[in-house]
């Protein structure tokens, strides 16, 4: 199985591999992670076989690392993600997208009378995780469902 | 509660609702308190709403406050380009206390967060109105001298209505029964469902008046706006449905109070206003002593 994977998508020396995204929000991930700005060798695969999650979607970045924020801002679109910190080809440390408690600035509220909608405020969201997330706002209180959220570009 | 903004009705608890309701009948029978001298009070009504707004400005005159301020945003920097957050901003350091309406959802808790003073929440759109919710629940402690175990009707538009959303809310702390009267389309969302069958409080569905009616301790109507309808067929169709109707109100409990939010358009008809069940221009007046106990408990006046 490892072997596999390696054949479809190169490995890395150093840096960090994203497995388990769901094919169709790969190109959010890449956004949510802000990945466009990236500088070193970036290469991703979509559409792989996945048991579990049907068709997935595997980014490997060289000479990047993530912190927990940046991680837990997956939980919007690939919350069963997980990473793999690599040095010198192996994998040194492993991480999950853990629930966080509020989200803020990465997300629409989907209310279009929200006052996030309308003037320059940040969103801010309380997290409800409960098979999908969804997205209480905590300013109009409007939930955004999972297949509604839009990310902020 | 002091210093502390008032947004949603959930900002406060069931002790803290209840201190409300307590301090309001200190209000009601003194009315008249020098407790507000020297406090400037800024009302932003960024969209008319001439009941709450005259029910707030009352409080504070009786309260001995004084009141600064716009009735619509059109005659406020706001036509000028002003964002939300400036006026908020300056507004804060002229005076004590902000009670803000606007069209915008979420825009009293924004409000709260740039603000020095305490923003008092007079309606957020679609969204909240705590101060409403507040003078509903002592309407119905001062009818009925409890706010447990009652059954309570609610009718008319409970898909939008926040007065009925929020109430809902807030009388969830004290065990009631709630029946719902709505039009298919109008009726209340799920989530408030999943709310009360969570806490396992009994509600009950109906699409239209019956003789449970007789059943109820207290009937709050609502209005059913005409926007609500894209056909206006059938908004002529529905309308006279959930009109309530004096000769209705035979079989009700000797207890049973009729409140509305108001204003009122023809979902109670004037024959109802002479019957004694009828309370909703009391329940307005309520309003005053409600904002005055608000005002005092946040801004910590003895």
């Amino acid at each position: 199985m490892k072997e596999e994977k390696t054949l479809q998508v190169n490995a890395i020396k150093d840096g960090t591999v994203i497995d388990h995204i769901p094919a169709k929000n790969l190109f959010k991930v890449i956004k949510v992670l802000n990945l466009g700005t990236l500088i070193d060798t970036v290469t991703f695969g979509s559409n792989l076989e996945s048991k579990k999650l049907g068709k997935k979607a595997i980014i490997k970045m060289s000479n990047k690392y993530f912190d927990d924020e940046e991680i837990n801002k997956l939980i919007l679109v690939a919350p069963q993600a997980r990473l793999n910190i690599i040095k010198d080809y192996q994998v040194v440390e492993k991480k999950q997208v853990k629930v966080p408690e509020t989200i803020l600035g990465i997300a629409k509220c989907v209310n279009p009378k929200c006052i996030t909608n309308n003037e320059n405020v940040l969103t801010k969201f309380k997290v409800m995780y409960n098979k999908s997330v969804d997205l209480k706002c905590l300013y109009c209180e409007k939930i955004t469902d999972q297949d509604h959220i839009v990310i902020n570009s | 509660m002091k210093n502390r903004s008032l947004v949603s009705i959930e900002d406060y608890s069931k002790e803290e609702i209840l201190r409300i309701l307590e301090l309001s009948e200190y209000f009601e029978n003194n009315q008249n308190q020098k407790l507000l001298e020297n406090k400037v009070v800024a009302m932003l009504f960024y969209e008319p709403s001439t009941r709450t707004r005259l029910s707030f400005e009352s409080a504070v005159n009786r309260l001995g406050g004084r009141v600064i301020g716009f009735s619509d945003a059109g005659s406020s920097s706001v036509s000028k380009g002003e964002s939300l957050k400036d006026t908020i901003q300056t507004v804060s350091k002229y005076s004590d206390l902000i009670v803000m309406r606007h069209p915008l959802e979420g825009a009293a808790r924004f409000a709260s967060e740039v603000s020095d003073v305490p923003v008092i929440n007079a309606g957020d759109g679609a969204n909240q109105h705590p101060t409403q919710t507040l003078l509903d629940l002592y309407s119905i402690l001062k009818t009925q001298g409890t706010l447990n175990d009652l059954n309570i009707f609610l009718v008319g538009d409970l898909k939008y209505g926040r007065t009925v959303h929020s109430l809902l809310i807030a009388l969830s702390h004290f065990n009631p029964v709630f029946n719902f009267i709505a039009h298919p389309r109008l009726q209340i969302p799920n989530e408030y469902k999943i709310y009360l069958n969570e806490l396992g409080i009994k509600y009950y569905e109906h699409t239209e008046f019956s003789s449970i009616i007789s059943k109820a301790d207290i009937i709050y109507m609502t209005r059913v706006q005409r926007e609500r309808f894209t056909d206006p067929v059938e908004y002529e169709k529905i309308k006279d449905v959930y009109v309530l109707k004096n000769s209705m109100l035979d079989n009700t409990k000797p207890n049973m109070r009729i409140l509305h939010p108001l204003p009122r358009v023809n979902e109670i008809d004037i024959d109802v206003d002479d019957n004694p069940k009828a309370y909703y221009f009391t329940q307005a007046k309520n309003g005053v002593y409600t904002r005055q106990a608000i005002i005092a408990s946040i801004l910590e006046l003895n």
